[in-house]
């Protein structure tokens, strides 16, 4: 399901090596994203998917090849402009604790000087859209939410000035199953109505195959299968992807057992 | 009551003492805290410099006081008086500062430093608008350390000429004089009440 035909990202023969260790914690990645897409990134921890995306916003930059976002290589571009302009949350959402919610989500603009009034609608126009009610929320600081509140500030920030590209590394990693399957649900909505390309890395296939548009499934730094969910379950590339996808019926046989 | 009829009729030595105590301290410590917060941005960009800094300086502040004026006094452009007490408290007060500002600058979670490196914060804005302020407690511990240390260490720069309340003290042990080596006791400790509390005044109000 290729939403357009405009590449956004692309990854040619992309290495990188962390100093010390004896192998590549991504190896010979190549990639091309389309811009609509809405890409899981599905691996076991350990596997390069968290590397893979913080070379997409440099807080890495890659031992060998290239990374290009809609033509432009990034090698050549500063870091902090490549940064300003993709969003990016974590799943340790990353609020920091000595700012407001709202001050949170004016990170961004207010480090590309957007004028007050422009920054204050947009932030409520922001936890709007990301399911909290404003006058509750804008004033509190981030230990005073929930898990899943924070992690939907942390979205709300991620979006501030409308990027084209957002990279989400587990995002709901460390939010309850029921929250989750909201999250994931208004995730899903959220990328629907915007036309921004979403990498969404997890290491639940469930997610993974919910989710994605196309799914890259990674293991050991290499990339194994990139296609749409329903190719992957159908034509598995390798042992692994088999492996991967034999574990979660598994699962599946328990429930039915349990039924 | 003897103590208070001394007072009453050395007023103005005391009072000179305790306001050339205090101005030697407060422009001791604007200068220590300026250079050590100088030396820990330095440090933030080069980790090496920050341990070798901590290191250096913890090897000034464990030399005596008494020995370390000594030292100061032949140095061009100080010798005798204000200009080297201040230069002493300047560079004892570096260990205790570089200590509590380097640690607590690198102490903050490195997820949240990620987070706002993510975002497209500069290094700089980086240290300044999240480190510092994530920091403050520890920040603060070291300013009043120091801040105490200025004050106990200050007295005995008046060996060198220095003046302030060690002044009341050396005169008083000269001249077997009990009064006035209590009254410096006296403004010691009430100085270093009084400023001690002045900053957690100032603590409790930059944190809201
Ligand atoms: N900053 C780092 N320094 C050294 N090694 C790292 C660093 N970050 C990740 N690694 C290593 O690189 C490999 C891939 O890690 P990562 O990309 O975080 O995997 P994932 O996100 O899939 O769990 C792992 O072996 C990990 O130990
Ligand atoms: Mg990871």
């Amino acid at each position: 399901m290729i939403e357009s035909s405009i590449v956004a990202i692309e990854y040619k023969n992309v290495y990188k090596k962390f100093e010390g260790a004896n192998y590549n914690a991504v190896s010979d990645v190549n990639l091309s994203i389309y811009e609509g897409e809405f890409i899981t990134i599905l691996g076991s921890s350990g596997s390069g998917k968290t590397t893979l995306l913080k070379m997409t916003n440099r807080l890495y930059d890659p031992d060998a090849g290239d990374i290009i976002l809609f033509g432009e290589n990034i090698r050549d571009v500063d870091a902090v402009l490549v940064r300003r302009r993709i969003g990016y949350a974590i799943q340790q959402v990353g609020l920091l604790p000595h700012m407001t919610i709202a001050q949170n989500i004016a990170i961004v603009p207010k480090l590309l000087k957007w004028d007050k009034e422009r920054i204050d609608n947009r932030v409520r126009e922001l936890l709007t859209l990301v399911g909290l009610d404003s006058d509750e929320f804008l004033k509190r600081y981030p230990h005073q939410l929930s898990g899943g509140q924070q992690q939907r500030v942390g979205l709300a920030r991620a979006l501030a000035v409308d990027p084209k590209i957002m990279l989400l590394d587990e995002p709901f990693g460390a939010i309850d199953a029921i929250n989750r399957l909201h999250l994931q649900d208004e995730l899903k909505r959220l990328h629907s109505g915007l036309k921004k390309t979403f990498l969404f890395v997890t290491h639940d296939i469930n997610e993974a195959l919910k989710l994605g548009t196309r799914v890259i499934i990674m293991n050991e730094g290499q990339v194994c299968q990139f296609d749409t969910p329903k190719n992957i379950i159908k034509n598995p590339a390798d042992g692994f992807v088999k492996a991967l996808i034999n574990s979660h019926r598994e699962q599946e046989k328990l429930w039915e057992g349990l039924i | 009551m003897e103590l208070i009829q001394f007072a009453q009729r050395n007023y103005s030595i005391l009072l000179r003492a305790l306001s050339e105590h205090v101005q030697m301290v407060l422009i001791a410590l604007i200068l220590s805290v300026a250079l050590a917060g100088m030396l820990t941005i330095l440090a933030m960009f080069f980790k090496p410099i920050g341990k070798f800094l901590i290191y250096l300086s913890s090897i000034i502040y464990s030399i005596p006081s008494i020995a370390l004026f000594a030292l100061m006094i032949p140095l061009p452009g100080l010798g005798l008086g204000r200009a080297t007490a201040i230069t002493v408290l300047v560079l004892y007060n570096q260990f205790i500062l570089l200590r509590n500002f380097i640690t607590g600058l690198n102490g903050v979670d490195h997820a949240i430093i990620e987070a706002a490196a993510g975002m497209g914060m500069k290094p700089t804005q980086i240290i300044l608008k999240v480190r510092v302020p994530l920091s403050i407690k520890s920040i603060f511990v070291g300013i009043r350390l120091a801040l105490i240390s200025t004050i106990a260490i200050a007295i005995i720069a008046s060996f060198i000429g220095a003046g302030g309340i060690g002044l009341l003290v050396t005169i008083g042990l000269e001249t077997n004089n009990n009064n006035r080596i209590i009254w410096g006791v006296i403004l010691s400790v009430g100085l270093g009440i009084v400023a001690n509390a002045i900053l957690v005044f100032i603590e409790k109000r930059i944190k809201r």
